[in-house]
């Protein structure tokens, strides 16, 4: 445990102090060249927004309206038929659509059946090996205008498709299952 | 299919709201959601900031260069139509790096970066290319080596071994990545398929 707790301290601190050795060794104008490049982040933020309120407000509505549960519910009963924990099922849902929501979600699993249980081993798995594709896609595209996205939703989420099935299946098979 | 996505969301939520009653909760939702999105937004520009600009530093210096050569074999694969040294190999290592290493915020610039140059190849147009949907597949799918957040969650909660998940997700992670590798060729040349057609 020790060692991942120092690694995740200690690498960003190094990281920076290597490029600015590196780049003062090449004779780069660290400070001048930092600003430069700093300065775009201020706009690059800015543009996303329009994305991002498209989006979110999108998917807040799906939520609150309830229609969320309602499909979720109308899963449950399904996968739990092909061995799938009904407490999982809303965690796997939400995560492509909103990663503070996913993150939420995983906490509450993990506080009601102990991190230790099957379904927190579960959820944990689940949580960090799938990304919010809704977010990375907005995020992503938005900040260098792209509109035509292709097949890019779809190749995302089918990836958290795979990453939700891999994740119950490992899982059962190196912890056990319920 | 963005656009039908995102209609759909709206309709069936609303459709919903009228049968549940539940129209309060979404009129607060709307609001809730946009001011979510700014806060968001804003979040991002001191993560944006700092690390555009240590990427700048880094791409001087040359080690976005080094770093490209050193794995560049690797990923060239992965990204056919990219030239060999031009920059956008360059951060679209150091955006898998930092994926890896569970470096959420330092990632996003670098892939929204790499985005960029990636849109330059392409000839500025506002279509993703074939590499840009390969890039986004790859961090959907979330290449993670150490999942620190997730860890430091089930320390709060008293786990007898918080990092015993590292392995289950390093395998899940490989499996979702390849098959988001697999799929995104598998949708590329169905696309050339139908234009050749």
């Amino acid at each position: 445990m020790n060692w991942i707790t120092y690694l995740s301290l200690w690498l960003i601190p190094c990281l920076i102090g290597f490029i600015l050795i590196v780049a003062t060794i090449k004779k780069v104008p660290t400070y001048e060249t930092f600003v430069d490049g700093a300065k775009e982040g201020v706009n690059m933020a800015f543009s996303i927004i329009p994305y991002l309120v498209g989006m979110l407000v999108a998917i807040s509505v799906f939520r609150e309206s309830g229609a969320m549960e309602f499909f979720i519910d109308m899963m449950k009963p399904l996968l739990h038929a092909i061995g799938i924990p009904a407490d999982i099922v809303p965690l796997a849902m939400i995560r492509p659509l909103s990663g503070t929501g996913a993150l939420g979600m995983t906490s509450d699993l993990i506080a009601t059946h102990g991190p230790d249980s099957f379904i927190g081993r579960l959820a944990s798995t689940m949580q960090g090996s799938t990304d919010t594709t809704f977010y990375v896609l907005t995020v992503y595209f938005g900040a260098v205008g792209i509109r035509k996205m292709g097949d890019a939703l779809k190749v995302g989420l089918a990836a958290d498709m795979i990453g939700v099935i891999a994740s119950i299946v490992i899982v059962t098979m190196v912890f056990g299952s319920l | 299919m963005v656009n039908l996505i995102w209609v759909i969301l709206f309709v069936i939520g609303i459709a919903f709201a009228a049968v549940n009653g539940t129209m309060e909760e979404v009129n607060k939702a709307i609001f809730d959601g946009a001011k979510e999105a700014v806060t968001i937004c804003i979040g991002l520009i001191s993560v944006l900031t700092f690390w555009l600009g240590l990427m700048k530093v880094a791409e001087r210096g040359g080690i976005l260069r080094g770093l490209s050569r050193l794995m560049g074999p690797f990923v060239k694969r992965l990204f056919p139509d990219v030239p060999k040294d031009h920059p956008a190999m360059g951060y679209i290592l150091s955006n898998m790096s930092a994926n890896m290493f569970g470096l959420g915020n330092a990632a996003t610039p670098m892939g929204i970066k790499a985005m960029e140059q990636l849109k330059q190849l392409n000839g500025g147009k506002d279509e993703a290319s074939r590499s840009m949907i390969t890039l986004l597949a790859i961090n959907t799918a979330s290449i993670t080596l150490i999942p620190t957040t997730v860890i430091s969650i089930r320390l709060n909660y008293g786990s007898g071994s918080p990092t015993e998940i590292v392995g289950t997700t390093i395998l899940a992670t490989a499996f979702s990545t390849t098959g988001a590798i697999l799929i995104d060729r598998f949708f590329y040349y169905r696309r050339m398929r139908r234009k050749r057609v």
